[in-house]
């Protein structure tokens, strides 16, 4: 039996994405076992992020500087703009090192029966950014879902009047994957999207 | 040599055919507890109303994907005061036995299905390896009710031709769910109307094919009826479907984009669409005169749905190569004496596994002697031969 304090910290932990009851209170215990070398230091970083991260003005990334250190950097292209997502997706991009230009965090995908609306997105920041610093492409990299595909769809035809390219990631075969074990879904999109080799 | 010769004529000759092997339930409906083992001929079911007759139809239902023949919610299913309900089967197929399970997760409260112990993804799977089809009372009154029977049991048929009707059905009705919410609560935002109404657009042109392509492929089999019955005819009756015959698919899908876009401020106000493959129906016809079926009486109505089943049942065994399990509840209760020899001779010609239930043995004097006699009563079974 867990002592109340205890009890509500593995309530809170719970609630973050990826930990359930069990991993929650198996992480509690592990803080209340480490106080100087995990407890505190973790106290010290939880306050220096909430006193210290925002989100950026220009693009809707989490940092320390607004805008942030993507928005800032000037050894990016400066007329490419990539449309994700969240954050993480924009980490994931980044990681890749194939993508050396600008981002913008939509915060999500619209759902009429989940009570997404486009006032709930980051568009009409997208909008005003790429008629006012004269962006030459918008890429959108949205997840291959439903709400994704949808999403993507009304972000081209509200940038359709914009003098900009649009484009969007390709569907197809993953790298290293092979062909007989994809999905239907999959091969239709690989099979529209083939290229010419010679 | 030549019994070799004749035993491989046999062989060929025969129709491969799904079929229930054995059956286990547990805590469904009216049954605590019941095994059953069958062979792949007909099985009859009698016994007075409420015994359970039409409850085991549904569990053999309920092996294919979907909701069953009831359309049942799950905890609907489970018996009274206990539960989750399991159902357990072994079938044979054309390519081997195949064991399932299937029942009531409570953890999520939703259908579980094995396969040989392993959790499948999802019902749909189910239908890759065999088929099951029915005709349950409720369906008595369906070619003079509303268009939505009819429009149900066409996709069902439709099935048989493209097995991956239902997935465009649900997308086609998602999108237009999602299109309704941005009507009433979007501000009717015209950008994100269009994307909606082109993700409607795109499996509605689909699922208009397949419906046409059914039909015609039934038309085919029905010109030659069984039963006694005059050549029934069916006709898609639709916008969507009438365009698809005049037009190509693009064309098709173009112009229910356009029909959506004008028809919004009247959706907005009345709710659903005024356009779309949702709002088309199943025309039968008696073929020589042209008279609607619904006009025939309900002896002759009933007749006509089940030869539609059977050419149904024809044209899954010539698409897969596998006749379905077919389960036909009450059947013989609109008949004469006549037309019910004609149905059991005809059933025994369909060369399937067929479940069939009435409250008296002498309706199916015919299959005397050609077909296994269960008596149901309160949940449990004996055997009548």
């Amino acid at each position: 039996m867990a002592a109340n304090e205890i009890e509500h910290l593995i309530r809170l932990m719970g609630r973050l994405p990826g930990l359930g009851p069990r991993s929650a209170r198996r992480a509690a215990l592990s803080l209340m076992k480490h106080p100087d070398t995990l407890l505190r230091p973790l106290i010290e970083a939880l306050g220096t992020c909430r006193d210290a991260i925002s989100i950026c003005s220009t693009c809707g990334n989490l940092d320390s500087h607004d805008p942030c250190s993507v928005c800032a950097d000037r050894d990016r292209d400066r007329d490419v703009v990539c449309v994700v997502q969240e954050v993480e997706d924009l980490w994931a991009m980044d990681r890749s090192g194939s993508y050396r230009g600008l981002f913008h965090i939509l915060g999500g995908t619209l759902s009429a029966l989940d009570g997404r609306h486009p006032e709930h997105l980051r568009i009409t920041a997208l909008l005003e950014r790429v008629e006012k610093d004269g962006i030459g492409e918008v890429i959108l990299a949205l997840g291959a879902t439903v709400d994704g595909q949808t999403t993507a769809h009304y972000l081209g035809e509200r940038l359709r009047p914009l003098a900009c390219r649009v484009t969007r990631l390709a569907y197809g075969l993953p790298v290293g994957g092979e062909l007989n074990y994809l999905d239907q879904g999959t091969l239709d999109a690989a099979m529209k999207a083939r290229q010419l080799l010679a | 040599m030549a019994a070799a010769l004749a035993l491989a004529e046999e062989v060929a000759g025969s129709q491969p055919r799904a079929a229930l092997s054995t059956l286990e339930l547990r805590d469904f409906r009216n049954y605590r507890q019941l095994s059953l083992a069958v062979d792949d001929g007909i099985v009859v079911l009698t016994g007075a109303n409420g015994a359970g007759k039409t409850n085991l139809l549904e569990a053999i239902s309920l092996l294919s994907p979907g909701r069953g023949l009831r359309r049942a919610v799950l905890a609907e299913l489970d018996r009274d005061d206990a539960g989750p309900f399991v159902l357990r089967a072994r079938l044979s197929t054309i390519d081997g036995p195949l064991d399932i399970a299937t029942g009531r997760d409570p953890s999520h409260d939703r259908r579980f299905v094995r396969l040989f112990d392993r959790n499948l993804r999802g019902q749909s799977e189910l239908g890759m390896f065999f088929g099951v089809s029915w005709l349950v009372p409720s369906m008595d009154r369906i070619l003079g009710d509303a268009a939505s029977g009819r429009r149900r049991l066409l996709d069902r048929l439709a099935l048989a031709v493209q097995p991956d009707h239902a997935t465009r059905v649900a997308a086609y009705e998602r999108a237009m769910r999602e299109r309704s919410a941005v009507l009433r609560d979007g501000a009717g935002d015209p950008a994100w109307l269009k994307v909606l109404e082109t993700r409607m657009a795109e499996p509605a042109v689909a699922i208009a094919a397949a419906r046409i392509e059914v039909i015609g492929a039934l038309n085919a089999r029905l010109r030659n009826p069984v039963l006694d019955l005059p050549a029934v005819e069916l006709a898609p009756s639709g916008e969507v479907e009438g365009w698809l015959l005049e037009m190509s698919a693009l064309d098709t899908e173009q112009r229910l984009c356009e029909a959506l876009a004008r028809s919004r401020g009247r959706d907005a106000l009345a709710g659903g669409a005024q356009h779309g493959v949702h709002r088309s129906d199943l025309d039968v016809c008696e073929a020589v005169r042209c008279e609607p079926a619904a006009r025939l009486s309900t002896g002759r109505q009933k007749a006509v749905l089940l030869a539609m089943v059977m050419a149904e049942a024809e044209l899954r065994r010539e698409r897969s190569g596998m006749t379905p399990i077919l389960l036909l509840d009450e059947v013989a209760a609109h008949l004469d004496s006549a037309r019910r020899d004609a149905l059991c001779d005809a059933l025994l010609a369909l060369d399937a596994q067929v479940w069939l239930t009435g409250t008296d043995k002498s309706l199916f004097g015919a299959l005397s002697g050609r077909a296994q006699f269960f008596h149901v009563d309160e949940g449990r079974l004996s055997n009548h031969e």
